[in-house]
């Protein structure tokens, strides 16, 4: 199916200066798909979405978005190509309200902002109960979902999300996760998911790749994951779910 | 007495308009700067060697921020990423660099003699000289003062809040955050340059030694006590800074206790006790970070 894929990165070296983080990293994503990335702290999962989205740069490897290559390309041109990225905590405009967040997902893919806003209320109909609200002053699960909304105005092929569940309750995780589903499967959105929360995180996924320091450790169906002891005992922590601490 | 309330106040001024260029770069951007002093040299330099030429003040400190603005710039580009560590790092060693060059070169600016005999080509009828400039480089400072609270205000403002804040949610939404912090760094240098090229003209005699790493940490000061990013309160912070520093040079006269150096380093001692008193209070146990 590796012709279908929608996003393919191959062998990604990355870092941050003289510091390089990611080893050769390669992920693919067919359409629709959601993919779980999991792996110990600080393996390289954030780096590896800010490399995809173009926060930073590879310095060997190739992405690709719909069978064009986007290795060299800004962000900006990434997401207007169909690329969405929601950074780990701490991802919306605190001074600015759900409504002004949202508008700020059209920044560099200009459309038609009410229109865009009303397609996504539809697929986030809790928004609109914070509508107004000054974002920073939202719960936590709140702001995910602001964060989410920002992403879809400018209507992703590919979702990027980090760590979505960082911080959030049991209740709020499973109903940000089930606004996760219902883009995937309603909008046809492929997601990939990093997580630390991973037995959530597989339950809502196609596949997974696992990763250890900066490198490709496992991959396949989510259920397999799920259920290989190699995994349960290095990544998921003590049996259910290596919550952070 | 008054002479030298007047003196007290240009100072004040002078560094108004660093303290706010500082403000648009660490208070707004977050960008931490450590050299300040070497726009503010550069723009001292330039409208010294421009207006003894010949160029009247207003062209001259046009010409200053052109300088430094662009120095700035060049500073921001040679610096990886506008990292805070590196620039930290950057931005001080830029500044010992510029005031060696100063000091060095004496073809260029005179050496460790500096410049003197700068014209202060100002002049409102009716009034002194120093009254006159204090008067200009006021309005001059309320047109600085409206600008940096547009900035802060509008859709540009809070980008630079917002990468303050989490550069990694602006890029996210496809923001070129690196242009971003350059234009703030670029902004703020030549902001200095202004400030700069008012005190060599004030003063009518610069020399490399009034252009030290202290300048910068004054600045620093001024722009933590008026809360970091707050355009009025960096404002008030350089008057707290300029009477610590300036005023207590009155005392002078009255305190026979202490010599002019003992009295040198109470003032620092001063300043540093007032920073450490804000920093507690507000920062301290109990407060949000
Ligand atoms: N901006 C940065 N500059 C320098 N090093 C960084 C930066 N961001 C992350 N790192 C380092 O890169 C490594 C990988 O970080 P990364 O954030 O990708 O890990 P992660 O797998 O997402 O971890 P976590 O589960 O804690 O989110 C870590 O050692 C981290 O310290
Ligand atoms: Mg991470």
């Amino acid at each position: 199916m590796s012709g279908s894929d929608i996003l393919v990165a191959d062998g990604l070296v990355a870092g941050y200066g003289e510091m390089q983080i990611l080893h050769g990293i390669s992920i693919r994503v067919a359409p629709g798909e959601i993919v779980t990335v999991i792996g110990p702290n600080g393996c390289g999962k954030s780096t590896l979405l800010k490399t995809l989205v173009g926060v930073i740069h590879p310095t060997a490897g190739k992405i690709s978005l719909a069978g064009h290559d986007i290795t060299n390309t800004a962000t900006r041109e990434r997401l207007r190509a169909g690329l969405g990225y929601v950074p780990q905590v701490r991802n919306v405009f605190a001074t600015m309200t759900t409504e002004e967040n949202l508008r700020m997902g059209l920044v560099a893919v200009p459309g038609p902002v009410r229109e865009r806003q009303d397609a996504v209320r539809k697929i986030l109909p809790t928004l609109g109960d914070y509508w107004s609200a000054t974002a920073g002053r939202l719960s936590g699960g709140q702001q995910q979902i602001v964060a989410l909304g920002r992403a879809l105005m400018a209507s992703p092929k590919v979702l990027l999300l980090d760590e979505p569940s960082a911080g959030l309750s049991p209740k709020a995780t499973d109903e940000v996760f089930g606004h996760i589903r219902t883009i995937s499967s309603e909008g046809g959105v492929s997601v990939v998911l990093v997580e630390q929360n991973a037995h959530k995180a597989l339950a809502i996924s196609d596949r997974c790749y696992v990763l250890a320091e900066g490198r490709n450790r496992l991959d396949g169906i989510a259920v397999s994951i799920a259920s290989n002891p190699e995994v349960g005992r290095i990544y998921l922590g003590a049996g259910d779910g290596a919550e952070k601490p | 007495m008054t002479a030298y309330l007047v003196a007290i106040l240009i100072f004040a001024v002078i560094y108004g308009f660093v303290a706010l260029g500082l403000n648009i770069q660490w208070g707004l951007t977050g960008l931490i700067n450590l050299g300040q002093v070497a726009f503010f040299a550069v723009g001292a330099y330039c409208a010294a060697l421009t207006t003894q030429a010949g160029l009247p003040l207003l062209p001259a400190l046009v010409l200053a921020a052109l300088v430094s603005g662009s120095l700035g710039g060049a500073v921001a580009l040679f610096t990886p990423r506008l990292r805070e560590d590196y620039l930290a790092i950057v931005t001080l060693g830029f500044s010992e660099f510029v005031r060696l060059i100063f000091l060095n070169e004496k073809w260029l600016a005179g050496g460790p003699d500096g410049i003197a005999g700068i014209p202060r080509p100002v002049t409102i009828p009716g009034l002194d000289s120093e009254t006159s400039f204090l008067v200009i480089a006021a309005v001059l400072l309320a047109v600085a003062f409206w600008f940096s609270q547009r900035l802060a205000h509008f859709p540009i403002g809070r980008t630079l809040r917002a990468i303050r804040e989490d550069e990694t949610v602006v890029a996210s939404i496809g923001k070129p955050t690196l242009t971003y912090k350059t234009l703030a760094f670029v902004l703020g240098a030549a902001l200095a340059g202004i400030g700069g090229a008012l005190f060599a003209s004030y003063l009518t005699y610069i020399s490399p030694d009034m252009f030290g790493p202290n300048v910068s940490i004054y600045v620093l000061a001024a722009v933590l006590l008026g809360r970091q990013g707050s355009t009025l309160g960096t404002l008030a912070g350089t008057a707290v800074v300029a009477v610590l520093l300036e005023g207590t040079r009155l005392l002078k006269d009255y305190i026979t206790v202490v010599d002019g150096v003992q009295l040198a380093a109470l003032r620092l001692m001063a300043l540093g006790l007032a920073l450490m008193i804000i920093v507690a209070v507000r920062y301290g146990p109990g407060r949000r970070a």
